[in-house]
């Protein structure tokens, strides 16, 4: 189905993600970009998610939060039909500590979808998209049974 | 004469010789906000991550976002490599894999772990979180981090 025929509950789905999700919303994220099984979130800086407060850069834990949350949306975009996700396993390489002060941007993509599993790399960085502070690769379940049942995908 | 603030090095030092981590853990920021503080009865290393409503992922459920449960595992682990090694400087965290295991209920939430190799440079550590029941875990990751010797350090 091509992108301007999917059903509306998509778009409803990405304006709202951020605002269903108190630890997302607590944090200020904003989602910059979502498409198909894909999605660029942002993550404001800010001094209560340092982990060394010697040099004012953030924690890894922080980075993981970022990177799961562009994830999610990357993943409930992608199917037909949207349904409840779980997150399955996240692999993820720091390659870089995050410069003090700059806003942390993560961009995530779903390469191979099934009927119960999508697949994802996902990238962090903060100016230039090329010059990576973290990389990452993970795993999401659908959970189509209950989705009726449980809200998210609600009419 | 006004003294500075103590070093994060200072602070590892204190907290080893008090026996008690939350020494160092009050100077993390990110460790304060998630509500993570640690105990170390009978000599093992136990953290715990209060229950809030600021970190709910899903409140349909409810559950603790995902990257929070990272995020706890990671801290668990590098306060393990802290209290394990003579060394003061923080662990860098080079990879980290983190299994969801079950769905994170807004409850309390306990993590340990162990360090499985101790290189010179590198330092593997598996960690799990559990809720309720320790026979239970709701994650758990595996890490590997990048470790100063003490050998090596500028002040020993």
């Amino acid at each position: 189905m091509p992108a301007s025929k999917r059903p509306p509950i998509a778009e409803e789905l990405i304006r709202q993600y951020v605002g269903i999700i108190p630890h997302v919303a607590e944090l200020g994220m904003e989602t910059m970009h979502a498409a198909r099984g894909m999605a660029i979130m942002k993550l404001p800086y800010q001094g209560r998610l340092v982990g060394n407060p010697e040099n004012g850069v953030i924690h890894g834990g922080a980075v993981t939060t970022l990177i799961d949350t562009v994830c999610g949306l990357a993943v409930i975009t992608a199917p037909d039909e949207p349904s409840r996700v779980a997150t399955l396993d996240l692999r993820i390489d720091y390659l870089r500590p995050a410069t003090p002060l700059r806003d942390l941007y993560a961009r995530a993509e779903v390469y191979k979808l099934t009927r119960h599993v999508a697949f994802l790399r996902a990238e962090a960085y903060e100016d230039d998209p090329r010059d990576l502070v973290a990389a990452a690769t993970g795993t999401f379940m659908f959970v189509r049974r209950n989705a009726a049942r449980k809200g998210l995908a609600k009419p | 004469m006004s003294a500075s603030p103590p070093s994060l090095a200072e602070m590892v030092r204190a907290a080893r010789e008090a026996g008690d981590m939350n020494r160092f853990i009050e100077a993390i920021p990110y460790a304060r906000f998630l509500g993570i503080s640690a105990s170390a009865e009978g000599g093992v290393l136990t953290a715990r991550l209060a229950s809030s409503d600021k970190i709910i992922g899903n409140p349909a459920l409810p559950a603790i976002h995902g990257g929070v449960v990272g995020a706890f595992l990671e801290t668990t682990a590098i306060l393990q490599l802290l209290w394990t090694l003579d060394s003061v400087r923080i662990p860098k965290t080079i990879t980290i894999t983190i299994d969801y295991l079950r769905s994170a209920g807004a409850h309390e939430t306990f993590a340990r772990a162990e360090v499985t190799k101790l290189g010179s440079r590198v330092a593997n550590v598996r960690a799990y979180a559990w809720q309720a029941d320790i026979a239970k875990p709701v994650s758990s990751a595996n890490a590997n981090f990048l470790i100063t010797p003490a050998n090596e350090e500028p002040n020993g």
